[in-house]
């Protein structure tokens, strides 16, 4: 018998893979790594948010990486500092003022668990807003899928052939937010990119198309999140790190195994 | 209207400089027209304000109706991070037929590369995969950014070579940003010097001996054109091989 725990587990991990996996391959095709790890900073001012306003920490999230995604967009646009740097003063503001204001907060809060995620305490409630979440997310990339992979390639070709570039990044950093949103409860705030990244860089070794990339990227996120929380489970270690961990087991192998094959 | 593009006095400026003041140009069908100029001269935002991908501040640009371009971009490097075939690449342009992805391929010679990794292509194959590209829904018109930079002389050749007989096969009109003037004297019926604004245009022949042409590119570079005229107004049947 299966505790209910352990399947709300599962079906979450394998959810929050999925979206993570396909979304991953546009963070790694478009360098934006820190921009991911950015967005998860911010979002703890989102939980405080969600807190301080009686809300759900999920919809503080999204509204505040949105408003994040948006004031980055529109500082880019003045070109008055280099993106990393906006990207570091807006990540750290919110991230310092996300913790300030938890820390005078009435109630105690369980930050740790905001940090590094707790996929075994995972509620309904939250697997339906990562089925939803989700979903909105895929159909936009499906949809979406070919301008997306333009658009990455080069965006004055993008350009040429009538596709709104500016639309088309705002709306990938947009889907990163929900990504973000309905996934820091898995693996915490603090490793989010990891989920973002490592998958698709694993996925990157093994096929020679975008699309393979992506179906790839989710599979090996949803073997990674298993093996995490096998280990987890038996071993007694925190869910967030023991997924990261399976899945650089996962990369390290898959970095061996091509380059012997190509030798 | 009898040309495909008119555009008008056209102006942009950014923080009070000018990159564009009164240009106007027109291109019309079966033209041939490069457009030199140092770097920094305004050059691929004049492309951009023509095919419509950049607002100017002023100007008016006319078109002809369902004009349908070709282009490619300056400095396109394809990133190794993403694993795309050269096929797919192409695909991702909308409205054209298998049977015309074979042909182009085979008039610009990369069907062998078809299969290959975008990001592991030679500087030549990339440019043909990119002059491909920019043909797939047959254009009435090719609007090329510094198309041979990043090529080795011989190659750069080979790409010139590749076009003239593209322009010469096909209906079609060229509109190309080149350093390379040299190379395309024989094809290149106009020339126009841009610096911030039209210096000076018109045969190539005539803007060599133009003073302005001479203050912004020194003697030499006169000098140069005129000699390789004479030895480029033939024998354009090298064969493609790189």
């Amino acid at each position: 018998m299966i505790e209910p725990f352990l399947i709300r587990a599962i079906i979450a991990g394998i959810g929050v893979a999925i979206i993570t996996g396909a979304i991953g391959c546009f963070v790694v095709w478009r360098k934006m790594a820190y921009f991911g790890d950015s967005l998860a900073h911010s979002a703890l001012l989102g939980v405080a948010l969600g807190l301080v306003l009686g809300i759900s920490t999920n919809l503080g999230t999204m509204i505040i990486c949105s408003v994040f995604a948006i004031l980055l967009i529109w500082l880019q646009q003045k070109k008055v500092l280099a993106t990393d740097t906006l990207l570091g003063i807006l990540a750290h503001a919110a991230l310092s003022i996300g913790m300030v204001t938890l820390s005078l907060m009435e109630r105690s809060v369980d930050l740790h668990s905001y940090l590094f995620g707790d996929i075994l305490a995972v509620t309904n409630h939250e697997i339906y807003l990562i089925i939803f979440g989700g979903l909105t997310v895929l159909i936009f990339l499906f949809f979406n899928w070919s301008s997306f992979v333009l658009t990455t390639i080069n965006e004055k070709l993008a350009k040429s052939e009538g596709l709104n570039t500016m639309f088309n990044q705002l709306l990938i950093m947009l889907l990163m937010t929900i990504v973000v949103a309905v996934s820091f409860r898995i693996v915490g705030l603090l490793l989010i990119t990891s989920m973002l990244i490592i998958p698709a860089a694993t996925a990157r070794q093994i096929v020679n198309s975008p699309e393979a990339m992506a179906v790839t990227s989710s599979i090996l996120g949803i073997f990674a999140v298993m093996l995490g929380i096998y280990i987890s489970l038996y071993f007694d270690t925190p869910s967030g790190p023991s997924i990261v961990v399976a899945s650089v087991v996962i990369f390290v192998s898959t970095l061996f195994l091509s380059s012997f094959r190509k030798n | 209207m009898s040309s495909l593009i008119q555009a008008k006095d056209l102006e942009v400026n950014r923080q009070g400089k000018y990159i564009l003041q009164n240009v106007s140009l027109s291109v019309g069908k079966k033209d041939f027209i490069t457009i030199i100029g140092p770097n920094g001269a305004g050059k691929s935002i004049l492309l951009e304000c023509l095919m419509g991908t950049f607002m100017p501040d002023k100007g008016e640009i006319d078109k002809k109706n369902n004009l349908s371009i070709g282009y490619i971009p300056q400095n396109f490097n394809p990133d190794n991070s993403m694993p795309i075939s050269v096929k797919r690449f192409l695909m991702l342009r909308k409205n054209f037929t298998p049977k015309e992805l074979k042909s182009v391929s085979e008039e610009t010679n990369i069907s062998d590369v078809l299969s290959k990794n975008l990001s592991n292509l030679s500087g030549g194959e990339l440019q043909r995969v990119l002059l491909a590209r920019s043909l797939l829904g047959n254009p009435e018109l090719l609007i090329l950014d510094e198309p041979a930079q990043n090529l080795d002389i011989k190659n750069q050749l080979n790409f010139y070579n590749l076009l003239n007989q593209i322009y010469q096969t096909r209906n079609i009109s060229i509109l190309m940003v080149s350093h390379d003037l040299h190379m395309v004297m024989a094809s290149t019926k106009q020339v126009i010097c841009l610096f911030h604004h039209i210096c000076c245009s018109g045969e190539p022949q005539t803007v060599a001996k133009d003073p302005e042409f001479i203050s912004l590119f020194g003697n030499d570079m006169a000098k140069m054109m005129s000699v390789y005229q004479h030895t480029h107004d033939h024998s354009h049947n090298e064969k493609l091989n790189d």
